[in-house]
């Protein structure tokens, strides 16, 4: 049984659908990176699942259980976790303030789950008296991630982690990721930088027009010269 | 001296007093504005209802014959904050919520809330009528006389046993809400909320529970700013009505969402008042014979008539000088 399936689901906004059936499947140890040219409904199927907007058909399972059109405040309890894209920390609240409000939802101590998010980005314990607007891009990357984490969750959504930063802290981010995973986190994230992310990815879903084009490993997107050709923006790299 | 004394007791007084008043109103408008992202017009007539609540419940405890060492509309304001937190929650949500619900943009709620600023003050002239009342109907309002002991000085510092409760309270609330918002998980919470409240959601705040907190402390706030102010004036179904747009001043001033901002925004209004109203000849008097001029009866910058204005006045210059408020709130 999958982690997270996502079966057939349409969504969108009211009008026409954004997602025509997406089908979505990601296992415990699994980085699932979804990849597609603008408009292709990655960010939305990243928000179908949160609840952010109606899902009309499919469903949405989470080990097991239906969590079709759940609201965060349910879904943040069971183990998901999600960062959007932009505006995800808050940010007149300091670092350790933003932690905290990722742990809003347990009433356990979570000053574990605090220090092992320090030790994963250092730079927030230095700053962590510091108001998050005040930080940088890649560290409130970090700082959203962190709160993100402090639910403990066993599913990490990302949405385009690596949006807007310099090529050091793109290669920063993907390795924090990896190291999130091998802490036993499963992510699945929406990333521009298709080339980068597919090289990590233990699967890969190429969506154009709400549909799935192309499902497999990372390493079997990237050597598909058709995949190569229309989605990755030239030859295959092999 | 006794120039300087007068001074203290129309400006310095006067001015904590109505201070006091601006910042507890000014804070639950600026906490809604900051979690619900509306200005929410009917909370002078919230303070006004908080007034009459503590007027209802002193004159029951006087009633049955119990007294007490402080006024007793004082006594009875923390029974009355607890009526008007119930109150402000099924003001939101008989009104608020509902319209909400339906994804109403922030100017319908706006309107909606000018409907129940006519509700309450409908409702409080169809029980008390449009005449006004005193808490000091059976009691006496004490008064402090503080001799100042320096020589040639006649003159003494005057205050009322409310206006002293106010601002010791008033200081109160705002370190208790100082500690709330900082150390307590709620407090963050609401913090974040008027941060982003996208985020809150997606993060599972209960941002539902997050809106009913800001109710109880808005709702609270705003019954012991009216009865405050009843304690201090007389109460009246237009009591606060027609303060709520200092208060709202207020708010701006100080950055809308922002609550260190409402009570600095508060002060700054209540002793820009005091002080525009202040009859300078007073200080000036004692060095007429130094003066190139003849010092007139009246040296104040605007009439008490229009003592108003001074807070738009304010308004505008702060606004010009820092458009989102001093301590820079939201811009919408």
């Amino acid at each position: 049984m999958s982690l997270i399936a996502i079966e057939n689901v349409v969504a969108g906004y009211g009008g026409a659908p954004i997602l025509n059936g997406v089908n979505i499947a990601i296992e415990q140890s699994d980085i699932g990176v979804i990849v597609g040219p603008n408009g292709a409904g990655k960010s939305t199927t990243l928000k179908a699942v949160f609840g952010l907007l109606k899902v009309s058909a499919g469903s949405i399972r989470f080990s097991g259980e239906e969590i079709t059109n759940s609201l965060p405040d349910r879904l943040v309890p069971m183990g998901l976790s999600y960062v959007p894209q932009e505006k995800n920390v808050f940010t007149s609240l300091t670092v350790e303030e933003n932690l905290e409000m990722g742990a809003f939802t347990r009433k356990d101590d979570f000053a574990s789950t605090m220090n092992w998010v320090y030790d994963m980005f250092p730079v927030l314990r230095e700053k962590r008296r510091q108001p998050a607007g005040e930080l940088s891009g890649g560290q409130r990357q970090m700082v959203a991630m962190g709160r993100a984490l402090m639910s403990q969750p066993r599913l990490l959504m990302l949405d385009e982690p690596s949006a807007g930063l310099s090529p050091r802290y793109v290669l920063e981010i993907f390795e924090q990721i990896v190291k999130v995973n091998k802490a036993g986190v499963a992510i699945l994230m929406v990333e521009q930088n298709a080339r980068q992310a597919l090289a990590l990815a233990s699967k890969g879903f190429v969506l154009a027009g709400g549909q799935n084009r192309f499902t497999g490993t990372g390493a079997e997107l990237l050597a598909d010269p058709e995949v190569a050709k229309s989605f990755l923006g030239g030859e295959s790299a092999a | 001296m006794n120039e300087l004394i007068f001074f203290f007791n129309t400006v310095v007084i006067s001015g904590l007093v109505l201070g006091s008043i601006y910042a507890l109103g000014a804070i639950g408008i600026t906490l809604i504005f900051g979690i619900l992202r509306f200005a929410h017009f009917a909370h002078g007539d919230m303070m006004t209802m908080g007034g009459f609540i503590s007027f209802l419940l002193a004159a029951a405890v006087t009633a049955a014959g119990i007294t007490a060492p402080v006024a007793t509309g004082f006594v009875v304001l923390p029974v009355a904050m607890v009526i008007a937190a119930v109150l402000a929650l099924g003001i939101d949500k008989g009104f608020y919520a509902p319209l909400r619900a339906r994804g109403a943009r922030p100017v319908t709620l706006l309107i909606a809330s000018i409907g129940v600023t006519l509700i309450i003050q409908g409702l409080i002239r169809l029980f008390f009528g449009s005449g006004s009342y005193t808490f000091f109907e059976t009691e006496a309002k004490r008064l402090f006389r503080l001799e100042v002991p320096l020589p040639d000085v006649t003159r003494t510092i005057n205050f009322t046993e409310p206006q002293l409760l106010m601002v010791v309270s008033t200081a109160l609330v705002v370190v208790a809400l100082h500690l709330f918002l900082t150390r307590s998980r709620l407090g963050k919470a609401m913090r974040a909320m008027s941060d982003n409240a996208d985020l809150a959601q997606v993060s599972g705040i209960n941002t539902k529970l997050v809106v009913r907190v800001t109710w109880i402390i808005a709702g609270s706030l705003a019954c012991m700013a009216g009865t405050m102010l009843a304690l201090d004036v007389s109460l009246k179904p237009d009591l606060a009505f027609n303060i709520v747009l200092p208060i709202f001043a207020a708010a701006i001033v100080g950055g809308l969402g922002q609550s260190y901002g409402a009570i600095a925004g508060g002060f700054l209004i209540g002793f820009a008042e005091t002080l525009a109203i202040f009859n300078w000849s007073i200080l000036l008097r004692p060095m007429r014979d130094a003066l190139p001029f003849d010092l007139p009866n009246n040296l104040a910058v605007v009439p008490t008539e229009y003592k108003l204005t001074v807070a738009f006045v304010i308004l505008v210059i702060v606004l010009l000088w820092r458009p989102t408020g001093i301590f820079r709130g939201a811009s919408t």
